[in-house]
């Protein structure tokens, strides 16, 4: 084999495989996004059911109870204007309180209640989480809007 | 008062990183001695001013000195002496002096161990980290100032976050910025060789160990973290694609393939300019990782708001490092002129495919944890990128990885013949895939990715098996002692560290299929059941610590008739910030872990228990360890410093002639 066409055949096959390295890198992107949404555009029917998406904001305060078998909580996820319901069966984290900012991620059941696979709060006591954050922020926004 | 001095040592310590970034340079390119030699005291004084600030704030902490801004933010009178030590790097503006400390630590090791280098290329080297140090040094001092003062002081501080008061804080972060930031001296080599045109095997050879070192660290700093996340974090996981650990994840990648392209480099003189592309972007990203941990980028994109000179400086100094060292490498690399030439079927051509995908891998994680960043930092909407991204990127891209990493090494450098290459390793790959399916079979649980995962780590056991075997029969002849005295330390690090990887994999795909989790309601005296194991419940009582109260469980853990452990799980609340902690218990064993940790206690007086069973996940760090000894073992290899006495005393005869 001549030299060039070896080396034809080197950068040939290096592009082959990048090319086929980065598809695969896209779709798994494309297929994996989770997307969020703010309490509201949950209440308003914005949100997909059957796919998972999170929805960040504070925890009601007085929405937390637990079911008989002491491990299924439901609890309230608000944005101040709207209220998610939320289920949840496992240990919450350290720092899920009433009144504080969490995530929760999950799926929409089809009576409107979340059911929630993963719930996420702060790390430490200032910190907010910045979904939770945006979606009160959004509220907020939308209410001066009617408002004026 | 002492305050005030570290602040000043830090300032003179920046003068002196301008004196080192500017004299050698200037000196290398006139052929000045004198001006060169200025390069190794100013960075050894440079190292000492920063060691001194560093001790002056350390002692702020211990002292609880709360008139200093950073002392009241993350210590507490009652926080235990060690915590108190290492809460000096618990915060932003410490942590960056860390960094700046080790910075400065591996310019020194630079100054110390490269006696036998040309001079020139000493002076280059010393003054590329020069200007690195002189960049970090001024972001601490305009931006990040850790000596500000808080005046009126506060009476007693805000203490650590708990999170980090643990044995694991103590190593963790040293160990990670060692690794981050010895990829500097890999990089200023780099750039010392563009600048001089000098770019060869000699050059390779240089740069070698000091990039084994420093991913040797970088591997013990993630594994550590990764051990700590799993036993601090209390819900038994490993490793969660978290942004901050991918910070750390895309250097470590991307040195992974630096060490192999320099391999080649030096023993081919192929893949130059390849080797010192790699080498920038790797410290790039160690720059990039940095930042976005530690700029507040990651925890709220906010961040960069609330203090926009801080984000901005990030910005900037990244863009100087990432933009001057690509334009001198475009202005540069073309005349690097190619390597030994190989044919399709050799070593350089195994270790190129490695480096591509590698270099992929890198560039996927960076995507997946940039893109969400940018999106929303454009207000275009929030997303999140989980573990199912990484880990559907992640098996089909590591595949073909190890499969490589174990066929290489069976073939020779320039040229070899594919059938008889194949012939040498077919039986072992065939059998690898058989003990796959076989053990997937037998620990009832057959699903593609155990398979797939068992017959990768059979696939690197058989194949280190054939290759230690092989390289033991080579010399037909000598006595088996004189046989083994042969091979080389680095031979043994490469094998080491591969193996490794095949333990690793065990750990990772047994604990992945056959953990078991549970959570229980449970109240004296009550049991509960998994996977073969009894946990019997025996009450809680307080065991408040020096800054936190405490509640203790006590749980037996029997199998059949048999005790096996008695656990402690905790549940903590941290008093300066009224942050609940939860500690778990472990019992660590060879082929399984079993992990308690303790919830919420709910209205009929009953705990909230987790209960774990993972099998093999020691594996995962026993892996760990097997890569970096293998680390330890490469960079150690006698050849180094034979070569190196050997153009030292060549150097030394020029001089004199």
């Amino acid at each position: 084999m001549k030299a060039r066409s070896k080396r034809l055949m080197l950068v040939g096959g290096g592009v082959a495989l990048l090319v086929a390295a980065v598809a695969l890198v896209l779709s798994a992107f494309q297929q994996n996004l989770v997307f969020f949404h703010t309490p509201s555009e949950v209440a308003e029917g914005k949100a997909p059911t059957g796919k998972t998406f999170r929805v960040g904001g504070m925890v009601e305060e007085g929405s937390i109870r637990r079911e008989a078998d002491g491990l299924t909580v439901s609890f309230a996820i608000t944005d101040t204007a709207r209220v998610i319901p939320v289920s949840y069966r496992g240990t919450l984290p350290d720092l899920f309180k009433e009144g504080k900012g969490a995530v929760v991620q999950g799926k929409l059941e089809a009576d409107g209640t979340f059911r929630a696979t993963e719930v996420l709060a702060k790390h430490d006591e200032n910190y907010m989480p910045p979904e939770a954050a945006h979606a009160v922020e959004q509220a907020a926004k939308a209410a001066e809007t009617v408002s004026q | 008062m002492i305050p005030e001095l570290g602040h000043f040592a830090l300032v003179l310590a920046l003068v002196l990183a301008l004196v080192q970034a500017i004299v050698p340079m200037i000196g290398a390119s006139r052929n000045r001695l004198a001006l060169m030699a200025v390069g190794r005291p100013a960075a050894q004084g440079q190292f000492f001013f920063i060691l001194f600030s560093y001790a002056c704030l350390t002692w702020a902490f211990i002292q609880s000195d709360f008139s200093v801004q950073l002392a009241a933010a993350n210590s507490h009178s009652a926080t235990p002496l060690m915590y108190k030590i290492t809460g000096v790097w618990g915060n932003h503006e410490g942590s960056l002096l860390l960094w700046a400390m080790s910075l400065s630590l591996w310019t020194v090791a630079v100054t110390v161990f490269s006696r036998n280098l040309p001079d020139a290329f000493v002076a280059r080297v010393l003054g590329v980290l020069g200007w690195v140090s002189t960049g970090f040094l001024s972001f601490l001092l305009v931006t990040s100032n850790p000596f500000e003062r808080l005046l009126p002081a506060v009476p007693d501080g805000r203490d650590l976050n708990p999170l980090l008061q643990d044995p694991g804080m103590i190593i963790h972060p040293p160990l990670l910025y060692m690794g981050y930031v010895g990829f500097s001296v890999a990089f200023a080599f780099a750039i010392a060789a563009l600048l001089s045109g000098r770019l060869d095997a000699a050059w390779a050879r240089w740069s070698r160990p000091w990039t084994t070192v420093a991913w040797v660290f970088l591997t013990a700093g993630i594994a550590i973290g990764s051990g700590w996340a799993y036993y601090e974090l209390g819900w038994g996981g490993w490793w969660f694609w978290d942004p901050v650990e991918n910070a750390s994840f895309m250097p470590w990648l991307l040195g992974t393939a630096l060490m192999h392209s320099l391999a080649v480099t030096e023993k081919r003189g192929a893949f130059r300019s390849w080797t010192v592309l790699l080498a920038i972007s790797a410290f790039s990203l160690s720059l990039l990782g940095t930042f976005i941990v530690r700029s507040g980028v990651i925890t709220s994109v906010h961040a960069f708001a609330t203090d926009p000179k801080r984000g901005l400086f990030i910005l900037a100094l990244l863009v100087i490092v990432i933009g001057v060292s690509l334009l001198l490498y475009a202005w540069r690399a073309p005349k690097l002129g190619g390597g030994g030439s190989f044919s399709l079927v050799s070593r350089e051509t195994s270790l190129l495919g490695n480096n591509v995908l590698l270099s992929v891998a890198s560039a996927s994680v960076l995507l997946g944890t940039m893109y969400p960043l940018f999106l929303d930092a454009l207000g275009m909407g929030k997303i999140s990128v989980g573990p199912p991204y990484f880990e559907s990127v992640f098996i089909p891209l590591m595949t073909p990885v190890v499969v490589l990493m174990m066929f290489g090494p069976f073939l020779r450098w320039k040229d070899d013949d594919l059938a008889k290459a194949v012939r040498k390793v077919a039986p072992a790959f065939v059998a690898s895939v058989l003990i796959g399916l076989g053990t997937a079979y037998a620990v009832d649980h057959v699903s593609w990715r155990t398979v797939l995962g068992l017959s990768l780590a059979a696939w690197v056991v058989l194949a280190s098996i054939l290759l230690l075997v092989g390289r033991i029969t080579e010399r037909a002849g000598a006595a088996m002692g004189a046989r083994l005295r042969s091979i080389t330390a680095a031979w043994w690090g490469m094998w080491l560290a591969h193996l490794g990887v095949g333990v690793f994999i065990i750990g990772v795909t047994l604990v992945g299929s056959l953990e078991a989790h549970v959570d229980v309601k449970m109240q004296n005296g009550q049991h509960a059941e998994l996977a073969g194991y009894t946990f019997t419940f025996r009450g809680v009582r307080d065991a408040d610590g020096p800054n936190y109260d405490a509640a203790r469980a006590t749980i037996d853990v029997t199998r059949g008739e048999r005790a096996i452990a008695t656990l402690t799980p905790e549940k903590r609340l941290y008093l300066a910030q009224g942050m609940p902690m939860t500690e778990a218990s472990i019992d660590i064993g060879p082929f399984r872990d079993v992990y308690v940790s303790l919830g919420e206690q709910i209205e009929d007086g009953s705990w909230i228990v987790s209960i774990y069973y993972k099998p093999f996940i020691s594996w995962i760090w026993l892996g760990c360890i097997m890569m970096g000894l293998g680390g330890v073992f490469a960079a150690a290899d006698r050849r180094y410093r034979r070569l190196a006495a050997r153009e030292a005393t060549v150097a030394a005869n020029q001089r004199v002639a």
